[in-house]
């Protein structure tokens, strides 16, 4: 897919000494110069550089509160304090990072559905998926393990519910659960190596994020119309096209999440991780950070005993299980098409799998016997747990019965000939490459 | 195979319908404990300041009635000057608080009069001394109370004026006081503001101390305390906004001129 190119002479002596020597540039000029964009690769193609920026700003803001966090039990609260109070500026530094958890999360989220409407995941890009979910999972660790180092009630009494969890596992399960806490309670050893880990796994992250680039550029991008480029006529040099493009999506997103920094810091977080962790006082309502509310409804979906399994195992498989299912999701799609543009069926399950999602993450907030409410509506008719039951349900029946399915049923609209065949002006259609300077005027599409 | 198509495409809208019905319906559930009316805080909006007077007689509440059961660990005098106080009156205002010290040369402890860098003095020495003072209770640290509680400086001024007789029927635990805005209703703590300031909380700038008043101002004390460094940061949230608004203009600018040979 990648065109080739001549070696691209360098002006600068000192480049070319260097280059020739240990080729760098010529890595960079070829990944990031003349690296062939499908030219109608719309705006929500930027999430993948928001996402590795975030990943950045998480690393360096990271550091920065390291050098002043103590993880002990008896000074971690107060150390973080001290930086909010104390350190120059590490107030900024603390609700960048906080928030920034958040916003890498929402980035990733909308990068994953994304792929999810475009087919990204499909032949020839099953590795890049799965690279992908592999970061996901890493992710979703780290910011466990965050969570836990202030210290606070919800820290405390997620982490315990959390690891509790594995007690669930069956004969060795009580020894896994007394081994990730390093004793008998969620205890000084369990914040310290949380703490050792969550510094760990953001490098661990950029690790699995050279893979999935590297994965990415031999296959090229997907674009919303999930056909292949056929030639250069479909593409445009990654530079400067989509740097400057990247460039204006990362601004605006910027905006907002430093907006939400600046403004309502603690908008998203739970006043309860305010109060120091006391392991004698159980919150009215633990419940986890927003970016896990789907995945929590998902495990408090299984109520009763299955066969031999319990109830308790029962949900952690099942959560676990619907993170995993991505893995194999390439293969559960046999649909052919990718981009849900020209599947006119796929198109309506994609939405309401995103909305079952959100129910989902609706129902992980609320308290498992409360009824259903959203939006401050109440459902006396349903609990929460029955809604969740619901869509775990639909959760896996889209995947496993679904897709499977749709791909031997749909019919999919006609594909386009090729890319520049749907994003030109008609007018300018057939006539090969575009020449550089061409008057034409901008179709505002995206 | 249209007609397959066609039924699943009916199956979708019937799912979607259905999720959409389900969202309008229901009633509005009971809360356990009272939402808070939403105030007016001089700290709301992208502009917001702590209204420097309102704090400073905060303070001055704190300090005459909360402090005499409630600690706030976080906080150093030194920082007083975030709510106007000069170094000089914050000085004098530490030194008239004593705080245990040492070991001297002989191995002993001794109390001197605070300096500004020294923490708030807890008025108990240890949580089982704070229980055993409070029916049981323990007074929580009031750093950061307002970011510890849902709705914030709302509920505190809720709590802090909502206290009432208990409505008929409602049986009350020895040693518990009425109050609507409490998880429960019943909470440990009786109201200790007195209203008019009964020679406890004399304000020096003349304000009348009503206890809506002192609630009020010792709401604003703890905000602050909560948060000292807000201004600032919505100072540098204004300019980081207005940057990145003027920024991304040009990026769309730039974006526009480099794509327009591309379309």
């Amino acid at each position: 897919m990648a065109h080739a190119s001549p070696p691209p002479a360098f002006k600068n002596p000192m480049v070319r000494w260097i280059d020739s020597r240990l080729p760098v540039f010529t890595m960079m000029q070829k990944e990031y110069g003349v690296f062939p964009m499908p030219r109608n690769a719309n705006y929500f193609w930027n999430f993948g550089a928001i996402a590795m920026v975030m990943l950045m700003v998480m690393i360096v803001t990271g550091i920065f509160l390291s050098m002043h966090y103590t993880p002990h039990v008896d000074y971690a609260f107060g150390s973080v304090e001290r930086i909010m109070r104390d350190v120059n500026y590490g107030w900024l530094m603390r609700y960048v990072h906080m928030n920034g958890a958040s916003f890498f999360f929402i980035a990733v989220y909308i990068h994953i559905f994304r792929g999810l409407y475009y087919g990204s995941y499909k032949a020839p890009r099953e590795i890049l998926w799965m690279l992908g979910v592999v970061i996901l999972l890493l992710m979703m660790a780290t910011a466990f393990m965050g969570y836990v180092l202030p210290w606070g009630q919800m820290s405390f009494w997620g982490v315990t519910v959390i690891t509790n969890l594995f007690s669930a596992i069956p004969l060795v399960g009580d020894s896994v659960v007394t081994w990730l806490w390093g004793g008998f309670a969620v205890e000084n050893p369990t914040l310290n190596r949380f703490f050792s880990l969550h510094y760990l796994l953001p490098f661990v992250i950029v690790g699995v994020v050279f893979l999935h680039v590297a994965a990415l550029h031999v296959t090229g991008s997907n674009n919303p119309t999930g056909i292949d480029p056929k030639g250069p006529q479909d593409t445009l040099p990654f530079h400067p096209y989509f740097t400057i493009k990247d460039t204006f999506g990362l601004v605006v997103f910027l905006f907002v999440y430093l907006a939400v920094v600046f403004f309502a810091p603690n908008f998203m977080g739970h006043a309860d991780n305010y109060i120091p962790a006391e392991p004698l006082v159980t919150p009215a309502h633990i419940v986890p950070e927003w970016y896990f509310l789907p995945f929590y409804a998902m495990l408090r979906a299984v109520t009763f005993d299955f066969l031999f399994i319990e109830a308790k195992l029962g949900g952690v498989i099942v959560m676990f299980a619907s993170v995993f299912i991505l893995f194999v999701l390439p293969w559960l799609d046999t649909s052919r098409v990718r981009s849900a543009r020209f599947r006119p069926i796929y198109k309506w399950f994609f939405w309401i799998l995103f909305v079952n999602v959100l129910i989902l993450g609706q129902v992980g907030a609320l308290a498992a016997d409360d009824p259903f409410e959203v939006f401050g509506v109440s459902f006396g008719f349903i609990s929460a747990t029955a809604v969740g039951q619901i869509c775990t349900l639909y959760y896996f029946f889209h995947f496993l019965v679904l897709l499977p399915l749709l791909g031997k049923f749909e019919t999919p609209l006609p594909l386009p000939q090729s890319i520049h065949e749907s994003v030109l002006p008609k007018s300018a259609r057939g006539g090969g490459p575009m020449p550089a300077g061409a008057t034409a005027k901008p179709m505002g599409k995206a | 195979m249209p007609k397959t198509t066609a039924v699943l495409r009916a199956l979708a809208l019937v799912g979607a319908v259905a999720g959409t019905l389900g969202l309008a319906t229901g009633a509005h559930a009971a809360g356990e404990s009272e939402t808070p009316p939403n105030q007016d805080w001089s700290w709301e909006g992208p502009f917001g300041t702590y209204d420097r007077a309102a704090a400073q007689r905060g303070f001055l509440v704190y300090k005459q009635v909360c402090a005499s059961c409630h600690s706030m660990d976080l906080l150093d005098y030194r920082h007083l000057t975030g709510i106007g106080f000069s170094e000089a009156e914050v000085s004098a205002l530490a030194s008239g608080f004593l705080v245990i010290d040492g070991p001297d040369e002989n191995g002993d402890m001794f109390r001197r009069p605070a300096v500004p860098s020294d923490g708030f003095i807890n008025p108990y020495e240890n949580d089982q001394m704070a229980r055993l003072a409070n029916n049981g209770s323990l007074p929580p640290d009031l750093s950061v109370i307002t970011k510890a509680r849902a709705y914030g400086a709302d509920y505190l001024y809720a709590l802090l004026t909502g206290y009432e007789d208990p409505p008929e029927g409602v049986e009350m635990r020895a040693g518990m006081h009425y109050n609507r805005y409490f998880s429960g209703g019943q909470i440990a703590m009786p109201s200790m503001i007195i209203e008019g300031g009964g020679g406890v909380v004399e304000y020096l700038d003349g304000t009348e101390p009503t206890l809506a008043q002192q609630a009020w101002d010792v709401t604003t004390f703890m905000m602050w305390a909560a948060e000292p460094h807000m201004e600032r940061r919505k100072e540098m949230g204004v300019m980081v906004l207005v940057f990145l608004a003027v920024f991304a203009v040009l990026m769309w600018l730039v974006k526009r001129r480099v794509w327009s040979d591309a379309h």
